[in-house]
């Protein structure tokens, strides 16, 4: 079989099209190629429309925590305390189980435990949470100047922070955040690790590299074509933030404009 | 030894032993409220439920200094003036931090087995001439088989469990390396240059000088390293341990009366809320503490921290 029909059976298996049967024996380096990256996608998936409702939540959440009033402060602060004190794993694990019993409640949440929905909001909750404490972070730490600067304006309220306390913050916030994108996305492999059933066989970039390993119990093919797509991955992030960031700064003198760094130092 | 991921299934004979801890439950057919509950946290596979939880305080209690280790050595090496030892610190500390974490705990696990099998096949089997690798079968002499095939349960286990241990190692290892690295960089250059106005050598300057200066630049990097430790550890589940969430995932599942005597629906939410709420505590607790010693070590020290303490004073 030559490689580019593997591509054809293979390339979108993670969601279903093409073959429906996993190569059962004789793997070829192209088909835990093909499988693998097909796998990736849904990593994408997960990744991408988690990080962007997260981001929003996350500023909710920021401002949250930053009020005055006990009612805004004290929910935020128990949501960020509950997802970034507990792991990923076990709230993978809880949600599923949570979800399955609601299921017996009415069929409006039979979507839930499938891992396309239930995964993807205990992702979404879970990002928004490490973000909010990230703005948070940033958020107190606006120069004063500039809110002074504002005042002498005459701005105030919402044009106040539309003008000048959100953008500051998120230059502030923008290195940090990115770290966090990076490891939103690795945390996606631990979807079908933790209860969430892949269904039909159709699973993400781990879950194939682990059954490849498992049929032939040679870990090491499939784990370093997994770390390839995943560097790959993660140097495409880099550069996407590094856009935002650049654009973020624009108003700055190109020697002054802060650099991002990889700098992972945050898993869950 | 092949990884047994698959956990045993209850027998469909009830559980022979009948140890209580309370007498009242020799028939727990004839029980209710209280008392049925409280005869139903105390079965025997309940106590292996909460004895796990000491393997996973046993897991940080021995995995927190070896990734320490590993870090140290790893920063050492990222710094040596040997260029390809210093390269291969940087790989270490960037490939493993680069790729998700579970990817490799996943790895680690099978390469080590393998790898130790290995080489004892090399040693004790050095006239074996078929190959080791026949289409999707791993083939070494039996003798060389880790552990041995006819050892007891308990010896299978504590390997398994020391090679997760080494996993986590390796992994955190790389992270504490970043930490250190970044620790032994922001020691003042002054007092590097000090020491070689003194006639120090290159690595009396390392150990009397750098080392015992870096844990204040060290620390906020290591209490964050050891939250993520403690919320790694529910992982150890990946790498076939029976540990929390295996006994939460076995007990919660519904049982019917034919299996056991304290038959209950699906109950694997609760369990899971329980483990929730473990790590909640154990987190906040950790972080209660962690602030107490960073705020001690701050003492005295010329840090923004250490100012506000004298000017308090």
């Amino acid at each position: 079989m030559s490689c580019y029909q593997t591509l054809q059976d293979y390339a979108f298996r993670a969601f279903g099209y093409g073959e429906r049967l996993l190569p059962r024996s004789d793997f070829t380096l192209c088909e835990q190629f093909t499988l693998i990256g097909s796998g990736l996608l849904w990593n994408i998936y997960f990744g991408v429309i988690a990080v962007t409702t997260g981001f929003v939540l996350a500023n909710f959440l920021a401002l949250g925590k930053n009020s005055k009033s006990a009612w805004a402060r004290k929910p935020a602060e128990w949501f960020i305390f509950l997802f970034r004190g507990s792991p990923l794993f076990i709230q993978f694990f809880f949600a599923y189980f949570l979800f399955l019993s609601l299921k017996s409640v009415s069929s409006i949440f039979n979507p839930l435990s499938s891992a396309w929905a239930g995964a993807l909001i205990v992702l979404f909750l879970n990002t928004a949470a490490y973000s909010a404490e990230i703005l948070y972070g940033a958020l107190r730490s606006i120069p004063k100047g500039d809110i002074e600067a504002a005042d002498a304006y005459g701005l105030s309220g919402w044009t106040r922070f539309r003008r000048i306390e959100w953008p500051t913050m998120m230059r502030l916030a923008w290195p940090a955040y990115t770290n966090e994108a990076i490891f939103l996305f690795h945390a996606t492999t631990l979807v079908f690790f933790s209860g969430f059933p892949a269904w039909q066989q159709k699973g993400d970039a781990l879950y194939y590299a682990n059954y490849f390993a498992d049929k032939t119990f040679n870990p090491f093919v499939p784990y370093p074509i997994l770390a390839f797509y995943f560097i790959l991955l993660t140097l495409v992030i880099i550069a996407v933030f590094g856009r935002v960031n650049t654009w973020l700064n624009r108003h700055l003198p190109q020697s002054k404009r802060p650099k991002l760094k990889f700098k992972p130092n945050l898993i869950r | 030894m092949p990884l047994t991921r698959q956990p045993c299934f209850l027998s469909p004979v009830p559980i022979p032993t009948r140890f209580t801890i309370f007498s009242f439950c020799s028939d727990p057919a004839t029980l209710e409220g209280i008392q049925w509950y409280s005869c139903y946290l105390t079965t025997g596979k309940h106590l292996a439920f909460y004895m796990s939880f000491g393997t996973v305080l046993l897991l940080l209690a021995v995995t927190a200094p070896a990734a320490l280790l590993f870090g140290f050595g790893g920063a050492m090496a990222a710094r040596a003036r040997f260029t390809p030892l210093s390269w291969l610190g940087k790989i270490y500390i960037s490939v493993v931090r680069g790729v998700p974490d579970i990817a490799f705990f996943l790895f680690f696990v099978i390469a080590l087995d393998q790898g130790i099998e290995y080489l004892r096949h090399k040693v004790k089997c050095p006239d074996w001439d078929e190959p080791i690798r026949q289409g999707s079968d791993f083939l070494v002499c039996s003798i060389a088989k880790m552990p041995l095939g006819d050892a007891p349960q308990w010896l299978h286990e504590a390997y398994g469990f020391s090679l997760a241990v080494l996993t986590f190692a390796i992994v955190f290892g790389a992270f504490a390396a970043n930490v250190l690295f970044g620790a032994m960089q922001a020691v003042p250059h002054a007092q590097i240059e000090t020491a070689a106005a003194y006639g120090l050598s290159h690595r009396q300057t390392f150990w009397r000088i750098l080392v015992p200066q870096m844990w204040t630049y060290a620390l906020p990097g290591l209490s964050n390293l050891w939250m993520v430790l403690i919320k790694a550890t529910p992982l150890l589940f990946l790498l076939g341990v029976e540990d929390i969430v295996f006994w939460a995932r076995e007990l919660g599942g519904s049982k019917t009366a034919k299996f056991t005597a304290y038959p209950h629906p699906d109950w694997r939410m609760w369990y899971f809320l329980g483990l929730l709420v473990f790590y909640l505590v154990f987190t906040r607790v950790s972080e209660l503490v962690l602030d107490r010693i960073t705020t001690r070590l701050a003492h005295g020290q010329a840090t923004v921290d250490g100012e506000a303490q004298r000017k308090a004073a």
